[in-house]
């Protein structure tokens, strides 16, 4: 057995098993705000949880908006291009706290 | 888990899709074909031979002039243009009055026949002149999907075909008339996007990047059928893409399957219901009439379609035919 099956995702509805109304409340949210076009159209809308799907490194989230992306007539480049959106925001929030190694750097006279 | 039959899900949606009437008459006149595209449900090729004779043809033409019900001929293949009674059979066609469709795959205009060399640059130019109603792949408007899915230098023949076709006037709103339309399929195990969303995009995209223009684009379901379910079969995505089809069925769709409407042709002459039973060779009964030979209008309405797993695939999503989404 692995920590990861892809046919899991299959069975998400389960979590209503218990609180079925808290799970009722979380699928009509997600559908109503990933499942048809808005402000942001349903092709954007799958590439932000692409990109967000690396950020969290959720394998079931990687293989379900991948397909939600081909579905909705996105190609490599732009996929690629958004989990480099996602890759380099982390980046960004790893460097941008250098700022505050400097403010203690300085408070130590160090710098 | 056992997966219901199309004929089940009919059955438990109250659906009978009997024949409406036989508004196309769809030909596919040869297997030849200057590509072998990854998906190509005809298995397709420039290893060919299957063509349809000439006395074939005229028995076709024959029924299209004996049923003025049948107002549109679309001549698919293969590569439909390397069939050696192909110029003849559209310009007989046109001369009956009927509206012509070709199943053009647009490289054949820059490859020419890959058994003779016989060149075909002429083509363009005779389209328009037949005011032939241009139909062609394109599964995407990039290189990159386009050559996986059809082959290494597919995309940039192509364009530089779209192009030749663009300056007969075809796919311009000027007022002449001359459709030209194409035809997305995914690359791979998905279904497609929906079709006006990724029209536009197609039309931004080819215009901006490639000064191409066009009408309309259709988007098709793959079939789980010949060289399209052996890549299922080899990436382990048979099971998971019929699932797919499955829960995906649409009864609105399954309303407009392009069964009702037409009649396909083999090379041979044989009669189907449609291009997939053709390579499946699910020929019609003989009491509906098995052939060109024992054509048959009245009979062939009263026909009883024949169905298999493949059918989800037409009646899936926004629906699949050969002029794209049908709900």
């Amino acid at each position: 057995m692995n920590y990861y099956e892809s046919k899991d995702l299959d069975r998400f509805g389960e979590i209503g098993q218990f609180r079925g109304e808290l799970a009722e409340k979380f699928f009509d949210y997600y559908n109503a705000v990933t499942g048809e076009d808005g402000a942001l159209t349903k092709r954007e809308k799958a590439l932000i949880a692409l990109a967000v799907a690396h950020a969290k490194q959720c394998p079931y989230c990687i293989d379900a908006y991948t397909t939600q992306c081909l579905e909705n007539g996105a190609n490599p480049d732009e996929m690629t291009e958004a989990i480099h959106v996602a890759a380099v925001m982390e980046a960004g929030m790893t460097l941008v706290h250098g700022v505050q190694m400097h403010n203690a750097l300085r408070k130590r006279g160090a710098m | 888990m056992r997966l219901l039959s199309f004929e089940e899900k009919l059955a438990q949606h109250g659906l009978d899709l009997a024949p409406l009437g036989v508004e196309t008459l769809q030909v596919n006149v040869t297997r030849l074909c200057n590509q072998a595209c990854q998906h190509c449900h005809v298995d397709a090729s420039p290893k060919r031979t299957e063509q349809m004779s000439r006395e074939t043809v005229d028995r076709c033409l024959e029924i299209l002039a004996r049923n003025p019900a049948i107002t549109k001929l679309d001549i698919t293949g293969g590569a439909p243009e390397l069939n050696p009674h192909f110029d003849y059979f559209v310009e007989a066609a046109r001369g009956l009055n009927k509206h012509v469709m070709v199943r053009h795959n647009l490289t054949v205009t820059i490859d020419g026949n890959p058994q003779t060399g016989e060149r075909k640059r002429y083509l363009p130019e005779f389209f328009a002149r037949h005011r032939v109603e241009v139909i062609s792949s394109l599964p995407y408007f990039q290189e990159f999907f386009t050559d996986k899915q059809r082959g290494n230098g597919v995309f940039k023949k192509s364009v530089e075909s779209l192009r030749l076709l663009n300056e007969q006037g075809y796919g311009k709103s000027d007022g002449r008339g001359l459709a030209l339309n194409l035809v997305y399929n995914p690359v791979g195990a998905f279904l497609p996007a929906p079709q006006e969303g990724l029209e536009r995009q197609f039309k931004k995209e080819l215009e901006a990047k490639f000064g191409v223009v066009f009408n309309g684009l259709f988007t098709i379901t793959n079939m789980p059928i010949n060289r399209f379910k052996k890549d299922l079969e080899r990436l382990g995505a048979y099971d998971e893409y019929m699932t797919r089809l499955v829960n995906s069925f649409n009864p609105a769709a399954a309303r407009g399957v392009m069964c009702r409407s037409l009649i396909s042709v083999g090379h041979d002459g044989r009669l189907y219901d449609c291009d997939f039973n053709q390579m499946l060779d699910l020929n019609l009964s003989e009491e509906s009439g098995g052939t060109v030979f024992d054509f048959d209008l009245d009979r062939l309405l009263h026909r009883k379609i024949i169905f298999g797993q493949h059918c989800y695939g037409c009646a899936a999503g926004a629906g699949s035919s050969c002029g794209g989404a049908t709900a």
